[in-house]
């Protein structure tokens, strides 16, 4: 297991969906990094990610990482965010059959899942439908 | 630089291999490849292995089997890009030759995947991608894979069936394969039968949980002449990243990576797709095989899925991919693949392929790839 420092340093990333935009070219990245990746400028601000977007691709994983076991079946995907950016999480809330390419979703703050019995309550994003 | 040629190939058989340890199954490949060879001594090793550490809890593995293969105290190296950890031994095996620093080199791959759970299997395969914000998350390997096809069918078309006919195609040819680990047909039926994993892809779309090594002897060209050995040069290749996560990317159905790698190895061997006669290709899951045979040129994107329709990727086909079988069929320990590939291409070339052999190929190519196609390498062969 690893230990909670690990965790933390995620923190602005999973609970406030910080990023980071290029000041030189304006490419927003997730989670943020430190030096761009087009321009390779090492001017960066902070910025937040958009809070909706549509989903750009998904399935249902029916064979779960141990982590995930009580959870399987779920929806995972992929969503373009209305600033652009891409991110990967849960969809949850509405059945398989629903989940459609081109779907509106939301990005919540919800619980990804637990450590172990001992273990830390993990939290960060997924989305909903709109 | 000098031209570097492949004297000796070795495989062996591949499967869930209980009685065999993983040193034991390295010793006994690499010395098959060393009898082909002819040599008994090499200068140097490169060892591809994605996670010996994570599947049999072994580190410092270059060494140790430096040691059980007789060859200490030579100098020994573990490379590692994922599953495209062969390939990169590959390449860097071809460079030391080309270079002039060493003469004889073993080019080695190595994964023992079935000493931990299939649970256990499943994430040192996810730490491929990018733990923090795909693992984190419950995506899983094929669950990226799934997102690609996913995304595949909708923007060109692909269809359930075409994904099922690469599975079709690859355990045709790995039926004919003696070292295969599931040498046997299926049907498009039985594909789609087959248990979901993560949707669209079910477990016949995927390859397999394999133990198995594979083991090539790169020699200088000029020398080789001497001893006249069927000669198979390399004579391009290529190496390309992209981001790790697959939601970063521009296009998630097109490796760019691959198309990059291609594209150097095409500009080395100064050859182009026409030119190639046969094709090993990284066919983790179905979907990987269609983008790849597009983003190496083969077909025009989006058409990856038809081609395997009409069957242009057949055995007997205009440009047959994964004579051997692929991954498919013939199994994925995953750092031993890329090596794999390059012994199918080099025994194809030199016509020693029995029921599966293309007639008369000459140029030959290999695509591995790492992840959800984060490392690319690619090599073209030539049958001199």
């Amino acid at each position: 297991m690893s230990t909670p420092a690990r965790y933390w340093r995620e923190i602005p990333q999973r609970y406030r969906l910080e990023a980071n935009k290029c000041k030189n070219c304006g490419k927003i990245f997730f989670p943020p990094r430190l030096i761009c990746n087009v321009c390779q400028s090492q001017e960066l601000e902070k910025t937040k990610l958009a809070e909706t977007g549509k989903v750009l691709t998904y399935t249902i994983i029916r064979v779960p990482p141990h982590r995930f076991v009580d959870q399987a079946p779920y929806a995972v995907g992929i969503v373009a965010l209305d600033d652009g950016t891409k991110i990967a999480g849960q969809i949850v809330d509405c059945d398989f059959g629903d989940i459609k390419i081109g779907m509106n979703v939301r990005v919540e703050f919800r619980k990804i899942y637990e450590m172990g019995e001992s273990g830390i309550l993990c939290y960060g994003y997924k989305f909903v439908p709109q | 630089m000098r031209e570097v040629a492949a004297i000796g190939v070795g495989i062996t058989k591949w499967g869930e291999l209980w009685k065999k340890s993983f040193r034991d199954i390295y010793v006994e490949t690499a010395l098959l490849a060393l009898k082909d060879a002819g040599v008994d001594r090499v200068d140097s090793i490169y060892v591809g292995s994605m996670s010996s550490g994570l599947f049999v809890g072994q580190e410092h593995i270059a060494a140790l089997l430096a040691d059980y293969l007789g060859q200490a105290p030579i100098p020994s190296a573990r490379v590692e890009t994922a599953c495209a950890s062969g390939g990169l031994a590959l390449k860097l095996g071809y460079m030391e030759v080309a270079s002039g620093m060493s003469d004889v080199v073993l080019v080695s791959g190595i994964e023992k995947m079935t000493d931990v759970s299939g649970n256990e299997a499943t994430y040192a395969l996810g730490t491929a991608a990018d733990q923090e914000y795909e693992g984190y998350h419950g995506i899983t390997f094929p669950g990226l894979y799934a997102l690609i096809a996913m995304a595949h069918m909708e923007k060109y078309g692909t269809t359930r069936e075409q994904l099922a006919m690469v599975s079709v195609k690859n355990h045709k040819n790995g039926a004919k394969n003696p070292v295969a680990q599931f040498p046997f047909e299926v049907t498009v039926d039985q594909v789609l039968d087959s248990v979901m994993v993560a949707d669209p892809l079910r477990i016949l779309d995927c390859s397999p949980i394999t133990d198995g090594a594979a083991a090539i002897v790169l020699y200088p060209a000029e020398l080789a002449r001497k001893y006249g050995k069927p000669l198979v040069k390399i004579i391009g290749l290529g190496h390309a990243t992209d981001t790790i996560e697959l939601a970063q990317r521009t296009d998630i159905t097109w490796l760019n990576s691959t198309y990059l790698a291609a594209k150097s190895a095409y500009a080395m061997a100064d050859k182009k797709p026409e030119d190639i006669d046969i094709v090993e290709v990284h066919d983790c899951f179905t979907i990987a095989e269609i983008c790849v045979t597009e983003a190496l040129g083969f077909v025009e994107k989006g058409k990856g899925g038809e081609a395997v329709e009409q069957g242009l990727t057949a055995l007997d086909g205009k440009i047959p991919v994964n004579p051997s079988g692929g991954l498919k069929a013939k199994g994925h320990p995953v750092g031993a693949s890329g090596v794999a590939q390059a012994v199918e291409i080099v025994k194809q070339l030199r016509g020693e392929c029995c029921d599966r052999q293309v007639p008369n190929p000459r140029i030959g190519m290999t695509q591995n790839m790492g992840g959800s196609g984060a490392s690319s390498i690619v090599h073209i062969f030539e049958r001199e």
